[in-house]
Parts: C-alpha cells; structure tokens; sequence
C-alpha cells in the first residue's frame, strides 16, 4: 500500500480504480510568418472559437455548480478580450513576423507571470486561469482539441493538474473523485471541486506513472491522504466512513425543510453556533433556522490590530446577506486574559476566568466597543440582527450599554450613515444573572443561557481540571433549576429564552427543555439535524417514541 | 472630469469575479476610467490592468472618469463599488 498525503479540496471519501491522465504535451514552435495579416485573422478565428467555448462551458458550470461558480468562465472571456492581453499578440505578430501559436504562448507566460508575482495567494492562482485560456486558443489554432474523458466506469482521476474548464467537464457518474500533482486548494479547480461535490486531493507530488492505472485506490478528502491498493484493514475503515457519510446525508433529505415541532405540536427554533464566516456554509448545509451565536472574536484573533469599523460591517453584512433574513444573532467581544491577544495588551491574571473579560472590557474601553457596535447597527440594514452581550451581571451594565448605543446610533444619523433596528439581549451565563432574570427580563428583548459557564461559575469547577471530573455533573439540579427560573422569569415579561451553551445538544435533555417551554436551542451546525428528529419524535405532554 | 475615492471593503479586495463585473460596468460608459491605488494607475476597461492593482481590503482607491457620460458613470459606479466591493 502507497500512501499519498497533498491537501484537500473537497472533504468526502471515494474508493475507485485509478485511471492517469496525461496531457499531450502542446509544444509551442516559433516560426517565421511572412502573411501576418492573414495570421491575425487565425488568431481571431481561434479566438471566437474560444470565446463560443467558454461560453458552453460557462453554461454547463451553470446548471451544475451555480452563479457563482460558473462565473469564472465568464471572467476567461473578459481576459480574453483584454485589449492589452489583445494588444500584445498583434503585436508580436504584426512587428515580430511569428506565428499566432507562439504570441499567444508568450503573451501568456508574461500575464500568467504578473500574476504568480504577486503577494495575495488568490492572485496568485490566477496565473493558471491565464494559462488556461491562452492554451485553449493555442489547441484550437492548431486544431487539436483535447476530448474531456471517456471512462468505461467511474474513475479515480490521476494527474499533473486539472483546469478550471476540464473540472466542470467532467461527469461525476464517470469520475469519482480526482488527485493531482500540483493545483492549490485555493484554486478554481478545487472551488469547483467543492461545489461539484467531486472528493478531490490536490498538491500530492504524486508520481504520474502509467502503471499505477487500474490499481484500487481510496481518496480521504477528509485527511487529504490517497490510499493506493489500500490493505483490507484501510478499506474496511475507508468504507465505514463512507458509509456514515451516507447515513448522514439520508438523513439531511429525511429533515431538510421539515419544521422543529413535537408529536404534540410545541414548536421550538433550532440555530446554529458559529466562529467564523467560512461556517455559514456550514449553517446553510445543516438546514438550520438561525444563527444562535456568532462568535465574533475570530475578527480580533485573525488581525495584528484592531479590526475596523469598515472590516468589521463587512463581515456582519456578509453573514446577514448569506443567511437572507433567517435570524444572526451576534455575540459581541467575548474574551479575556486567557486569550493572549498580543495588541490588546492585557495584564496577565491570576483568574482569568473572573477576570477582565468580555462587557467589562467594553465598558472600559469603549473606543472598541463603540467600533463593533456601530459596525452591527449599519450591518443591520441587511438582514435580520440581534446582538447580545456575555458575561452581565447587573440592571447597571445593561443600562450603561443601552446609553451607549444611543450614543453611536446619534454619531450614525448626524454623520447620516444608515442603520437598522437590532434585536438586544444578553447571555445568561453568570449566576449573578441567573438570579436578578426578572429584573434583566424587563431590560432587554431575550436571553440566550451559556450554560458552559454557568456551570462553571455555579459548581466553582474549573472544567479543564481532569481531577475534577469526578465531580462535575453537567446535569446537575442546580443548573436545571436555575434554567428554569430563567425561562419563567423571561416569558414572565414578555421575553424568549434560549441556551447556546453545550447542554443544549445534549439529547437527553431535549424532553426536558421542552417541558421548561425552552423557545431556542443553538447548537452546532453538525447537530441540528439530529436534534431535529430527537425533536420530532417527543410528545411533550404524554408518552414518547 | 469626475473623481471620488473609495476604501475597499471586500475581504478579499478586488479579485476575479467583481474585478470582471467591474469591468463589465465600466465598459456600459464612453468615459475613460482608471483607478489609482498608490501611485499606480490602471484602465478600469481592462481585467489584467485592473486586478495587478492587487487592492486589498482597507486600500484606498482613487477612481477618475473624463468624457461626456462622467457624471452618470461616476454615480454608477460609487453604487456599484458600494454594493459589490
């Protein structure tokens, strides 16, 4: 067994025969032209051609991969009638006396250049949409166009690398996945390969011997390794994995689209608790109804500064553009001492836990806060908002945030920036909270209960002190009571009350909040669907499935 | 002759796809259209001129529109960046 190890583009398991692909090599001759007027207009005859071409397969990548993927092909033709990219091959042609083939092949090689110079990696991956374009012009000049392949069963396809236009072509019930030597997960191949849902391992090295056609092969586009002539013991695994995989999408058609409601009809929202923009995705996939928590601590950990307003609005416009009027409820700055982030310049704590940390910061510093918040407000007019703030715990941190917002929100309308309404709330996580919720109740328009550390603050453990499991019951009475009051006390005035926390997957306790009259569960992404069917199979008032 | 200037807000600053939109609205005007960023200047009708900017999220750019249809175009496009960059 060989194993190949490159990088992932698209997280999913085939097992197949391999079959190499080796491209004919197009050696480009230079050659003296006398006609150049007669060789400017094979160059256009080429190019229309070209043009045609990728405007088929602009329409095949529509139907199969959608706008947004398929509009690469779209940005092949603009390249291709760049009047510079135009300018440089007739006049290669013109004042040189070459050949089409060899002006297109140089003008190539001089963009695709400009392009791997450059320091952003996406540019970088231009140069291969370049190449891939010139190359096509050079085959159709020379009237050499290479078919897209024909399998006799599906195939593990092996090769040097793949261009964006020969992965759209390809037919998944042919080709059940593919390996190449070189590509970046970066790359439109890889995007391709991700909407496709074509399992895909690029960047291998992997040595492109003829002799390896045929040979049993497994793709793990969840590790990135290829297993060639896997033992019995990997396939066996290998196939396990598969079939969970299987298991899961069946049940993602079974729960897709069905309602979070019991036997007996007591419906409650089921949301999604992310870190990270790349997650909605994520979100999206799993069905759920709402963003419960979005992180926003990834903004300040990613950066060397401090993310601006304009940084900062992008994103929440983005995930509230993404998630087209389903509820995004943002938490705001959660962290502490314990998250050494370098230019927040905090001093080290003996607790970080009780610490300078989240609101408090906030409060403290509120140049920062101000920042994020008026970032959210002017996002808000993009989708649907609630904002909640960690860590409360008194009627006084409530109101000193309220007056804030007012503050930024006149900044806002004087400097006549738009921004729209926002759903306010804060976490229940403090035991502090917990007791005053029917005082906090009447201050704000929902809860979300984290009980990761309310349970912490509550039974005074710390979770990470492996002594301690003895001791630590996640169910424990003390935190199902305080729940409780937390619903009674929010629905009391008017308010919804969900838990964000970890406990909220638990499936075990899913009866139990619903007795509570819980009305959200925020989980992540992967659980949602589970709990959905846990969900679906309670009756709340009498017997269950 | 029109001028404004636009910070990009696109995490990903002016790649592929909106570069190539870009382009397809800017080639809707008879004005000439470039944009400045750092002294470097491109022709906003033209994809490889427009996308070497490299304009990153954060970058301030100068946009600059000279003809008969400037002031439509200048419009235009402030929207346009606003919506899509």
């Amino acid at each position: 067994m060989k194993l190949i190890k490159g990088k992932s583009a698209f997280a999913s398991i085939a097992i197949g025969k391999i079959a190499v692909y080796k491209k004919k090599e197009q050696r480009i001759q230079r050659t003296h032209v006398d006609d150049t007027k007669g060789e400017l207009t094979r160059f256009e005859e080429a190019k229309t051609k070209t043009v045609e071409q990728l405007q088929e397969l602009y329409k095949k990548a529509l139907k199969e991969v959608g706008e947004t993927g398929a509009a690469i092909f779209e940005v092949h033709q603009m390249m291709l009638e760049d009047q510079d990219y135009l300018d440089s091959i007739f006049n290669m042609i013109q004042s040189q006396h070459v050949n089409a083939e060899y002006a297109v092949g140089t003008t190539s090689d001089h963009f695709s250049g400009m392009f791997a110079a450059m320091d952003d990696d996406y540019m970088r991956e231009r140069a291969a949409d370049v190449k891939d374009i010139s190359e096509r012009v050079i085959s159709n000049l020379s009237g050499s166009m290479q078919d897209a392949n024909v399998f006799k069963e599906p195939v593990i396809l092996v090769a040097e690398d793949l261009a964006p236009s020969e992965t759209v072509q390809l037919e998944k019930d042919k080709v059940q996945a593919f390996v190449t030597k070189e590509g970046s997960v970066n790359s439109h191949t890889a995007i391709l390969a991700r909407t496709m849902n074509i399992p895909a391992v690029v960047d291998t090295n992997i040595d492109l011997n003829k002799e390896l056609d045929g040979h049993l092969a497994v793709v793990d586009g969840f590790e990135g390794v290829v297993y060639i002539d896997p033992t019995d013991e990997v396939l066996d695994k290998m196939k396990q994995l598969q079939a969970e995989e299987l298991q899961k999408k069946e049940l993602l058609q079974q729960l897709k689209g069905k309602e979070n409601i019991t036997l007996d009809g007591q419906k409650i929202h089921i949301y999604a608790n992310i870190g990270h923009v790349s997650d909605v995705a994520s979100v999206l996939a799993n069905d759920a109804s709402g963003i419960g928590l979005f992180r926003s601590e990834f903004l300040y950990l990613e950066k060397e500064d401090y993310p601006t307003e304009e940084e900062q609005f992008y994103v929440y416009k983005t995930v509230l553009e993404n998630m087209a009027g389903k509820k995004v409820i943002i938490r705001t700055l959660d962290i502490g001492a314990d998250k050494q982030i370098g230019y927040f310049q905090m001093d080290k704590e003996e607790n970080p836990a009780m610490g300078y940390r989240a609101i408090r910061i906030c409060l403290d510093r509120q140049d920062i806060f101000k920042t994020q918040l008026r970032a959210l407000y002017r996002s808000a007019v993009y989708g649907n908002l609630s904002v909640m703030f960690p860590m409360i715990i008194s009627v006084e941190e409530v109101h000193a945030i309220k007056k804030i917002i007012e503050e930024i929100k006149a900044e806002l309308t004087k400097e006549a920036i738009p921004y729209g309404e926002v759903e306010l709330g804060i976490m229940i996580e403090t035991p502090a909270a917990a007791m005053i919720s029917d005082l906090l109740a009447k201050e704000v328009e929902f809860f979300s209960i984290g009980t990761n550390d309310l349970t912490q603050y509550t039974l005074a453990i710390d979770r990470q002190n492996p002594k301690l499991d003895a001791f630590y019951d996640p169910h424990h009475p003390a935190i199902l009571r305080m729940i409780q009051m937390v619903v009674e006390n929010g629905h009391k005035n008017g308010i919804w009350v969900g838990i964000c926390g970890e406990l909220g997957a638990d499936e075990s306790l899913t009866e139990i909040f619903l007795r509570m009259g819980l009305d959200e569960l925020s989980v992540s992404p992967s659980y949602i669907l589970g709990l959905r069917k846990k969900v679906r199979g309670i009756n709340v008032g009498g017997k269950n499935e | 002759m029109k001028e404004f200037k636009y910070v990009i807000a696109d995490k990903e600053g002016i790649h592929a796809r909106p570069a190539g939109l870009l382009v397809k609205e800017a080639n809707n005007f008879k004005s000439i259209i470039t944009m400045e960023k750092d002294g470097k200047t491109a022709d906003v009708k033209r994809i490889f001129a427009l996308m070497s900017l490299g304009a990153k999220c954060g970058d301030e750019v100068i946009v600059r529109i000279d003809g008969e249809d400037e002031a439509e175009a200048a419009g235009k496009l402030a929207l346009f960046l606003k919506n899509t960059l």
